[in-house]
This record gives structure tokens, C-alpha cells and sequence, in this order.
């Protein structure tokens, strides 16, 4: 080997070793089995009183030059014993983010969050909800988007263009819990001719200014709760999901005055020569180092109020909920929550118990008990009524 | 004997005693001396990252372990911001915790929980609460700031084979969750070596001992082993720092919620 060459692959094998070192990689994620038994017969003959379902959700993340490049793919997959439509995976995540000198620009599918309070998302609207996974709606589909961010000394400006729209999901005639009518999630309707491929657009700002967080929002383009229209499709009754055209503005805020947190969230929305307010918001107030323990209790009020009343498609159109929230703040991270919904309007209540704590380092298990309670045909919880449950969740994280 | 008498009859018998042996006036000045020069040796460092190891064990000897890795910034004149990312246990890996110290007045906290990318502004009067199930409290982790305490030089003491000061330091912040703080300060390096906590009835609760201090830029000491022991539970909190770097080249646009949600 004369000298240019050893040269030569001397250069190569320290390029190779340079770019090894800048690629960082990391894999996670979790598995996890989840049972539920129903306390009541069910509504429609064909659901079970038991179900159990295996869901998993790795994630990969690659870092280059110097933590300004990344690319993160997350996915997801669950396999419901009885349900078909709840058997289903999806790509959480696969964006590629660059850090800019001024501008950070994210483009893929991503999962955004806006908003402050804890019982209903109102101003939460990038993403679809997987509602098929639960009823809290927390569970989102992977959103295709080109975002450019900006951190200024006025605050952050966000700007998102969605140039694909995500169907919300719903449980099948096999599900449980489900609505009374089946849902033609297959057969959607939608306002603009363009469908599915209709590009949306929004525009965030939001600042931190003393002890107050504030978001304001604008967001033009295809509503993420459908209507459900009652339609016939070959010969059997179903509701088929109708997605509007909307405009809507948000604002957001919450002040940390020291154990207090106050919170609201308020959307004004028009669509086709209507339009509506809604708010939701409330407060946590935390009790540090609860009965002389090294627990923490929070307590939670929160009102939601939608100006369509009845007509609403939210759950919480005239509703008062009440939270508590007990941290032990110990070795097992060992975490009790409960919660109260109370629907001023239909005088219906549901009731959520959580409780859930770590074993050994990757292995945690929570139990969820579910109860709703509700006489009037007209209140979306009325569907609900035979469908209280008791759910178990082992997750290995990894 | 010591148990009949109330709390408060403690408190004014020593107060009297101590009243009687120096004069309050000229210990609360060296006090405060000693805590001013403490924090001079320690300004100009800039900028930090480290990784710590925590090891929290029970009574029962059972033990649990979390990673973290830390970024500081040094903020002159006020509180550091720092950003902390959890890497276990595994469930809350990726979970995300931004920090603005003050020196008066609360701290800015923020908390990103990836499974929901969402960033939670938290409430800061947690301070005396426990951070991760340890036995180190938010308000142990924070910068350390003058007018954060009133002082008290209470006398030289030797401890680890090392000459130094005894002071005690009373929290300004009525959130803090101690009465006051009994501190060794050894006297060539104005190093912590180990703090005594008082709770809010003013009895022993905690013992942090520091050890292992190593210098970087020729300038600035950390321990890279602090154990925390809580005499009340019998439960101890072992933190092992490792891989300190300074001059990382960390500015302040590293610390805004934007670096929190992509924070890995």
C-alpha cells in the first residue's frame, strides 16, 4: 500500500468514526396487555361482558449534526380481542426536525398539544383524537404538517400548515363501550369538496409573562369532531360522520400563583354563517406534603360551558367536574386520581377512579373503574348507562 | 427530660444561651460573610452539563434507581435555569423538566410529559416537597443564592480532617419546608460538607453529607457523591454525579419551552 492510499483510507476510517459519533440513536417504548370486565349486561347482544386487548408503541430518534437535525419515528398497534375497529395501528410520530438560527422547522407526523386544563381539551385541535383507545380523547393520531416555530423575545410564534386530514376513530358494533348507532366510519361526509386532502392552516402565539401562560390561536380548516348524521347505508341504520369547514379563535391562559393554578380555555368558532363560544376552566389547587406525608394532594374544579347547549357535540356543555389527585411521591411513584363529572343539564353524573404504581424499574400497573350514570335519551352519556367498567393495565416500559 | 419540655421552651433556652455567649449581632454578620464568599468562589462558571445517578433506598434496605441528565445555566445576578431530562425508569423516560431559579420571590417551573407532548407549567410552591420519590427536596436542588437565607456563624469545627465554619442559614421563603439549615463550610475552599435540616417543629430531619469534590476550571469544586439520610423515615438518597463538563457553549436560547419539547 503506497503512501496516498494508507493516506486516503486512513481519512476514510476517521470520517466514518466522526460521522458514527455525531449520529446519536435511542429506541424506546412499551408494551402493554389491558383487560376490562363490565359490571352490567350490555345494551346490544352482541357485545361481551370481558375483553382484553395487547397494544405496543416503540420509538426510534436519531440526533445529527450537533443535535440540530433529528428524525423520530414512533408507531403504534393494538389487537382488541372483540372489537375490529379498535384492532389498528398507526404512525404517532415520524418527523424530521431542523434547528434553525431564527427558525425551527418540523415537518412529518407529529403530535401537538395546546392547553391548560385537565378534564376536556377545548382548544386542542391539531391533532385527531384515536378515540377507539378511550373515552378521555388524550389518545391522538400522527398529524401530517410543515411547522415552523420561532422563540422571540415576545414569545413564541407557531405556524402550521396540515395539508391531510385524519378521521376520527370509533368503536365498532362489537365494542364496547360504544354509541347506540354504528358508525360508517368508512363512508365520512365532508364540507369541502377537497376531502380529506383540504389543507388546513393555524397560528399560535404564546408567551410566558410573570405568572400567567398564555396561548392565543386561529385555526381555518376541517372541524375535528364530526357530526354524526343518522343515514342509511346498504339497508342498515348507522351514523355516518359529517366534517365541516370551521374557523376558530383560542385563547388559552393559566396564572401559577404559588399552590394555585388558575386555568382557562375559550374557543369562538363559525362555520357557514354560524358560530358559537365555548369555555372550560377552573382551578388545581395543591396540598403539599398532605397530612404531615410526603404526599401531595391536588384538588380540582373545572366548569365547561358551550353556548350551543343541547346541540353541543362536546360532552361538557353545562358541566361541573371536581378532581382529586393524590401523589405519594414515593419509590413506586404510587398515584391515585378521581374524578367527577356532573352534567347540569341532563342531571347525569360519571365517576373515574384511577390508581396506578411502578414494580421494580419498567413494570407499571393501574386499575381504572368507570361509572356513568344517566336517565335522559338525549345526554350522549345516556349510551353509556350499562357500560360501567373496571380496567387493568400492565405496561412494560423499555 | 429533654421530651417533657415543649418545643418552644427548647428553642428559647438555646436562643437565651447562644444570646449569652456571643454577641447575635456580630454572628449574623460573619454569617453572612462566610455565605457571600461562598457564592463568589463559585460565579463565572457559565455553563454546565452533568449526568446523576440517584439511588433512593428504603428502611427496609429495598432500593430503586433513576438517571438524570441536567444542562445548567449561570444567570448572574438571580436564579440559574437549568434543564433536566429523566432517562429512568423507563416509563418516565423522556419526561422533561425546565427550571428559572430566582433569588427572591417563586421559581418558573415547566414539565414536558412525552406521551402527550404536552408542557405543563407547574407550581413552584412545591419546594419542600420531595423531587422523584427522594429524599432530596425541590428547594435542596436549586441554586444556591444569598438572599435566599438570613445567616448565624455559630463555630469552627473540624470535619472530614478539613478546618471549618459552622453556620446556620434560616430559609426567607415561607414555602420552605425548614425552620433552618446547620452548615459546614470548610475554610481553604468554602466547600459545603454537610448540612443539617431542621423541619418545621425545628427537629433534626435530614443529614446531606458531600464528598468527592473535584475542580474544574482550575476554579469551581463539585461533590460528585451527596448523601442525603432523613432520620425520621430512616430512608436514604444517594446522588453520584459523573461527566461534568463546562464551557458546553449553552446560551440562553437553550432554555425556552421549544429546547423542553425536543429535549432527549
Amino acid at each position: 500500500m503506497n503512501k496516498t492510499m494508507m493516506g486516503l483510507a486512513l481519512a476514510l476510517s476517521s470520517f466514518s468514526a466522526n460521522a458514527q459519533a455525531e449520529t446519536e440513536t435511542d429506541f424506546r417504548g412499551n408494551v402493554s396487555l389491558q383487560g376490562r370486565a363490565f359490571l352490567s349486561e350490555p345494551l346490544f347482544p352482541n357485545q361481551e361482558d370481558y375483553n382484553l386487548s395487547v397494544a405496543a408503541q416503540p420509538e426510534w430518534n436519531w440526533q445529527w449534526n450537533d443535535r440540530r437535525d433529528s428524525f423520530t419515528l414512533e408507531l403504534f398497534g393494538r389487537w382488541d380481542q372483540n372489537d375490529g375497529e379498535r384492532t389498528h395501528a398507526d404512525i404517532r410520530q415520524a418527523a424530521w426536525i431542523h434547528v434553525g438560527e431564527e427558525i425551527e422547522t418540523r415537518v412529518g407526523l407529529r403530535r401537538v398539544f395546546w392547553g391548560v386544563t385537565e378534564f376536556q381539551h377545548l382548544v386542542d385541535i391539531i391533532n385527531q383524537s384515536d378515540l377507539v383507545e378511550d373515552l378521555d380523547a388524550e389518545d391522538k393520531l400522527g398529524q401530517p404538517m410543515i411547522n415552523f416555530s420561532t422563540v422571540q423575545d415576545w414569545g413564541i410564534v407557531d405556524l402550521y400548515i396540515l395539508p391531510y386530514f385524519r378521521e376520527r376513530t370509533f368503536a365498532g358494533a362489537d365494542g364496547r363501550p360504544r354509541l347506540p348507532l354504528p358508525v360508517f366510519v368508512d363512508d365520512p361526509l365532508y364540507e369541502s369538496d377537497d376531502e380529506e386532502k383540504h389543507i388546513d392552516y393555524a397560528l399560535r402565539w404564546s408567551n410566558t409573562i410573570d405568572v400567567f401562560d398564555v396561548g392565543v390561536a386561529y385555526f381555518d380548516g376541517t372541524a375535528r369532531d364530526p357530526l354524526l348524521l343518522p343515514a342509511f347505508i346498504n339497508g342498515e341504520l348507522g351514523l355516518r360522520p359529517y366534517y365541516p369547514q370551521i374557523e376558530r379563535f383560542s385563547v388559552d391562559a393559566q396564572a401559577t400563583i404559588e399552590s394555585w393554578l388558575w386555568k382557562l380555555e375559550a374557543i369562538h368558532q363559525h362555520r357557514d354563517g354560524e358560530s358559537f363560544v365555548a369555555m372550560h376552566g377552573g382551578f388545581e389547587y395543591t396540598i403539599v406534603g398532605f397530612m404531615e406525608s410526603a404526599a401531595d394532594l391536588g384538588l380540582l374544579i373545572e366548569y365547561g360551558w358551550d353556548e350551543r347547549d343541547e346541540q353541543s357535540t362536546s360532552l361538557f356543555q353545562n358541566d361541573l367536574l371536581f378532581g382529586a389527585r393524590l401523589a405519594m411521591n414515593d419509590m413506586a411513584s404510587s398515584e391515585l386520581l378521581m374524578g367527577i363529572s356532573r352534567d347540569l343539564d341532563y342531571d347525569s353524573h360519571s365517576l373515574l377512579v384511577e390508581g396506578s404504581r411502578r414494580f421494580g424499574q419498567n413494570l407499571v400497573v393501574s386499575i381504572d373503574l368507570r361509572l356513568f350514570d344517566s336517565d335522559e335519551p338525549e345526554d350522549v352519556l345516556y349510551g353509556l348507562r350499562r357500560d360501567d367498567y373496571l380496567q387493568v393495565d400492565l405496561e412494560y416500559y423499555f | 427530660m429533654k421530651k417533657l419540655l415543649p418545643n418552644w421552651v427548647n428553642v428559647a433556652l438555646t436562643s437565651a444561651l447562644l444570646a449569652l455567649a456571643i454577641p447575635a449581632h456580630a454572628s449574623a454578620e460573619k454569617g453572612l460573610e462566610i455565605a457571600k464568599e461562598m457564592k463568589a468562589r463559585d460565579i463565572g462558571w457559565g455553563d454546565s452539563q452533568a449526568e446523576m445517578k440517584m439511588i433512593l433506598t428504603n428502611k427496609q434496605g429495598e432500593s430503586s434507581e433513576r438517571e438524570i441528565r441536567i444542562q445548567s445555566l449561570e444567570v448572574q445576578q438571580d436564579g440559574d435555569k437549568s434543564l433536566s431530562i429523566f432517562d429512568s425508569p423507563q416509563d418516565v423516560k423522556g419526561t422533561a423538566f425546565l427550571s428559572f431559579s430566582h433569588a427572591v420571590g417563586d421559581d418558573e417551573q415547566w414539565l414536558f410529559l412525552p406521551a402527550l407532548s404536552r408542557v405543563k407549567r407547574i407550581s413552584s410552591s412545591n419546594k419542600s416537597g420531595p423531587f422523584m420519590g427522594s429524599e432530596f427536596a425541590y428547594e435542596d436542588l436549586t441554586s444556591f443564592e444569598v438572599p435566599k437565607y438570613t445567616y448565624n456563624y455559630l463555630r469552627d469545627e473540624n470535619i472530614n480532617g478539613l478546618d471549618a465554619y459552622v453556620i446556620e442559614t434560616i430559609p426567607v421563603d415561607k414555602n420552605s419546608g425548614y425552620t433552618r439549615r446547620v452548615v459546614w463550610v470548610d475554610k481553604a475552599h468554602y466547600r459545603v460538607q454537610k448540612i443539617e435540616f431542621y423541619d418545621r417543629r425545628n427537629a433534626l430531619l435530614k443529614t446531606l453529607t458531600m464528598t468527592d469534590y473535584q475542580q474544574y476550571l482550575d476554579k469551581y469544586w463539585r461533590p460528585l457523591n451527596m448523601l442525603m439520610v432523613n432520620h425520621q423515615t430512616g430512608k436514604k438518597t444517594e446522588l453520584n454525579w459523573s461527566n461534568f463538563r463546562f464551557n458546553t457553549g449553552l446560551k440562553d436560547e437553550d432554555f425556552n419551552q421549544n429546547t423542553l419539547k425536543r429535549a432527549r
